[in-house]
């Protein structure tokens, strides 16, 4: 087992797989079941007393709108937020026929109008948010990282230029988003103009906050990782006479990876929390508007929809962290570091 | 697993979604395009007719258009879903925004189109009270639909002041004279009695401060000269501004003891339990002028083919808005009810757009009239609303020194653009949509109402005489008066 260069147990942090293969293959059969369960059993039962002390602590909270939500209604409203969805996209469809239609009507009087096809005007639903989110922190995220991991290198293999930066990087990385975005917005309404933009302004401004807060953990974890490589496998290279680019992408990239991944991961979830507040503090597009929208809506529905956008906001956080550490034990060269 | 499969679910909802926006033309136009090549072939013989009268068509087709969550966003609401504005050749993006600030801002600056805009603010912005721009509209959106709510607390001190009928039920129009007795025992304990208004330019600004001052409690004055823009000066009662949608939140919090808003956030309040509306606008002015459409004149220039789309557009939904005695109210309500638009339950927009309205709990009242959308030519920018905001912008101080009558009207003019209105409802009466006793006539009409009697203070509004008007008021600016 320990030969396989790609091992699915270890790969996926499934030990309870690894448990059913043990098993499978007979050995220690009781223990393994025993293993198994507490793997399956205690987690699932933990969050059956969750949902039982949310759904009965729920039921004793009275708000302006009604008791706070339990579970059942929670599920209820994810229902209904799955069926505006396909209603939507219905609606979608029959917005596209009706446009051809009207472009056909009109090339008849006016044979030199260029048919053009606008995009659908309706407005966006949960799924749509989730997806414009997604694809903002993606964005501020590749931003970042591509700034953040070279900067991270040269501070790290340079104590000059590491003192250099310093400073700056302590002061800036405490910063709350919220302190960035009133600027962002502004030089972005400045700078960012054109007659057809590519982007959205507000998809530019919640890509821009996010990097901002996205750099610093990475800079800090990749400077570490880098610095720390062990004098061993500098002294190799410079035995072996190795050229900086070798020593580089050869020694020093490869030791520094399990820091860089951790600077990444944290990082992406930094970004993640502070996409949600930046959408709902400026209005932009994603999760975090669909929860502002519904708190100003002030419906029955509007406490357990909320709650929906909470669940799924954790869930998409906790994925991206897990798709993170994946990727981390697919390029990390060292097989037995613990990983969690 | 069943969280990797969701991931995996998620990750094609997101590719599902970009590939809709990249090939949404294409892969479509083969697909339908043969059946609306033979569709257009057989509609060919009707639509030969119709060219014959030479179409202008939209300079800019694809618009975004701000609003603010409030009932009386509703031709809006209605021209996209009924799909008026697409009649028009217009391919509509409507937008909430977050308060009113915002939504001028981004009107002025080009982001959106148009907007759903408060009477005051073209008029504020032209005058240049607040952010300067040149603001025009050609459509009033409705009358009436505000209301002023006090908090459960302030409500219980008011109500032995209330006149009450035999079987004990207050007397309304309720009047602020039964408010004043509670304001002052606040102003002798020295806490400052605070109450909520949405913008200063706001007709919730100047109709809480009307019916407050018809009751002798004075709401403030403001000194733009002097750098005062809080509109306080002299205030018995406190008013600041709080988003329309914020305001039962803020008063449950405590921080405003009563506030003026549109609706559904007066009904919204009676059924969160959390306050009382005492009187609505209706009553306080029968009939007065609500919200605009507002576009830049710069925008309103550039696209003139395209405002006129839009106005048309938006007539026909104020139309169907009112239509057979209300009857298509309850399915407006419905789609007003939407998440995207004003999005509160459907009972709490029913409430006050099917012609009844609740005050105390349980108390629910027929108000037939308290949104008018169509009615009594609810749709035509008429002079002299817009004169009668600028001399509130007077009597408050927001306008700083005296302006002569023909100042009044010279605003007026530049803002309020009837023109573009019969123009546009002129083509609505050529293509058979409307007829022409559905609106002004548009060769005699002049722009000003007949003198109106219908304040709660008795007072008679004259719109060619701005500046005797104001001289009817014991609280406030008149004349020469500065602060």
């Amino acid at each position: 087992m320990s030969t396989h260069i790609f091992n699915t147990c270890s790969t996926f942090n499934a030990l309870w797989l690894e448990r059913i293969q043990g098993a499978l293959q007979g050995e220690r059969f009781v223990k393994m079941t025993v293993g198994v369960s507490r793997n399956l059993f205690i987690p699932f039962v933990a969050i059956a007393i969750f949902l039982a002390m949310w759904g009965a602590a729920a039921s004793k909270i009275e708000t302006s709108l009604g008791t706070l939500p339990g579970p059942a209604k929670v599920w209820e409203q994810t229902a209904q937020l799955y069926k505006e969805h396909q209603v939507s996209q219905e609606k979608e469809v029959a917005f596209y026929q009706r446009q051809e239609q009207r472009n056909a009507e009109r090339l008849k009087h006016d044979p030199d109008y260029e048919p053009k096809i606008r995009p659908y005007t309706g407005a966006p639903t949960f799924f749509d948010q989730i997806g414009t989110s997604l694809l903002t922190v993606a964005t501020g995220f590749l931003l970042a990282s591509l700034i953040a991991i070279p900067i991270g290198i040269v501070c790290g293999m340079s104590a000059t230029l590491y003192q250099a930066l310093n400073p700056l990087i302590q002061i800036f990385k405490p910063v709350s988003p919220l302190a960035w975005l009133p600027l962002v917005t502004i030089v972005v309404s400045a700078v960012y103009v054109s007659d057809d933009p590519l982007f959205a302004k507000s998809f530019v401004t919640s890509a821009i906050t996010v990097t901002l807060c996205c750099l610093w953990p990475t800079i800090i974890n990749t400077t570490v990782g880098v610095s720390s490589v062990d004098k061993d496998l500098l002294n190799v290279s410079r035995v072996l006479r190795l050229g900086w680019f070798t020593k580089t992408v050869k020694i020093i990239l490869p030791s520094a990876t399990p820091m860089m991944f951790t600077g990444l991961r944290l990082s992406l979830s930094i970004g993640w929390m502070v996409l949600i507040a930046a959408e709902m503090l400026a209005q932009n597009p994603g999760l975090g508007k669909f929860v502002w929208d519904e708190f100003q809506n002030g419906s029955s529905d509007s406490l357990a929809r909320i709650m929906v956008a909470v669940l799924v906001i954790g869930l998409i956080g906790f994925l991206l962290d897990r798709g993170m550490l994946l990727l981390q034990r697919r390029v990390t060269w060292d097989r037995n570091a613990v990983l969690r | 697993m069943a969280v990797g499969r969701l991931f995996l679910w998620l990750e094609n909802e997101g590719q599902m979604m970009k590939k809709r926006t990249n090939d949404q033309g294409s892969g479509f136009l083969r697909k339908t395009g043969l059946a609306v090549l033979a569709a257009g072939i057989l509609l060919g013989g009707s639509t030969v007719l119709n060219s014959a009268i030479a179409k202008e068509y939209p300079e800019k087709e694809e618009l975004k258009f701000g609003f603010i969550k409030l009932t009386d966003m509703a031709p809006l609401a209605i021209a996209y879903e009924k799909g008026y504005f697409e009649d028009e050749g217009l391919y509509v993006t409507l937008e909430a925004q977050a308060n009113w600030k915002v939504l001028l801002d981004r009107v002025i600056d080009g982001e959106l189109d148009g907007a759903h805009m408060l009477a005051g603010q073209p008029l504020g912005a032209t005058i240049g009270f607040g952010t300067q721009a040149h603001i025009i509209t050609a459509f009033s959106m409705d009358l009436n639909g505000n209301a002023i709510t006090v908090s459960n607390k302030i409500w219980d001190e008011m109500k032995p002041f209330v006149p009450k009928d035999k079987d004990g039920k207050p007397v309304h129009p309720i009047k602020a004279d039964a408010l004043k007795p509670v304001v002052d025992k606040y102003k002798k304990e020295g806490k400052p009695f605070k109450m909520g208004m949405v913008f200063p330019v706001s007709t919730h600004n100047y109709e809480l401060r009307y019916w407050l001052a018809a009751g002798g409690i004075h709401p403030g004055f403001y000194a733009p000269a002097k750098g005062d823009t809080s509109g306080t000066l002299k205030a018995d009662a406190l008013l600041s501004v709080t988003p329309p949608p914020q305001m039962p939140a803020t008063m449950e919090a405590g921080t405003i003891y009563g506030y003026c808003v549109g609706e559904p956030w007066n009904q919204q309040a009676v059924f969160k339990g959390i306050g009382v509306p005492v009187i609505t606008d209706y009553e306080i002015w029968k009939n007065n002028p609500e919200k605009v459409f507002g576009v830049s004149k710069e925008w309103a220039d550039k696209y003139p083919i395209t405002h006129k789309a839009v106005v048309k557009a938006l007539i026909r939904a104020a139309k169907w808005l009112d239509e057979n005695n209300n009857a298509n109210r309850p399915e407006a309500v419905k789609i007003l009810a939407k998440p995207q638009y004003v999005g509160a339950d459907y009972e709490v927009i029913a409430n006050s757009m099917t012609g009844t309205f609740e005050y105390e709990k349980g108390d629910k009242r027929e108000v037939p009239d308290f949104n008018v959308f169509f009615r009594y030519n609810a749709t035509y920018p008429f002079y002299s609303d817009a004169v009668w905001y600028l001399t509130q912008m007077r009597r408050w101080g927001q306008v700083a020194e005296q302006k002569p009558d023909s100042w009044y009207m010279d605003i007026a003019k530049k803002v309020y653009r009837p023109d573009i209105y019969s123009e546009a409802a002129s083509e609505l009466i050529a293509e058979g949509k409307m007829s022409a006793g559905e609106f002004p006539d548009f060769a005699k009409e002049d722009g000003f109402r007949a003198p109106q009697t219908h304040f709660i203070d008795g007072i008679t509004y004259d719109g060619h005489k701005p500046n005797d008007y104001l001289k009817n008021f014991d609280i406030g600016l008149k004349g020469k008066e500065k602060i």
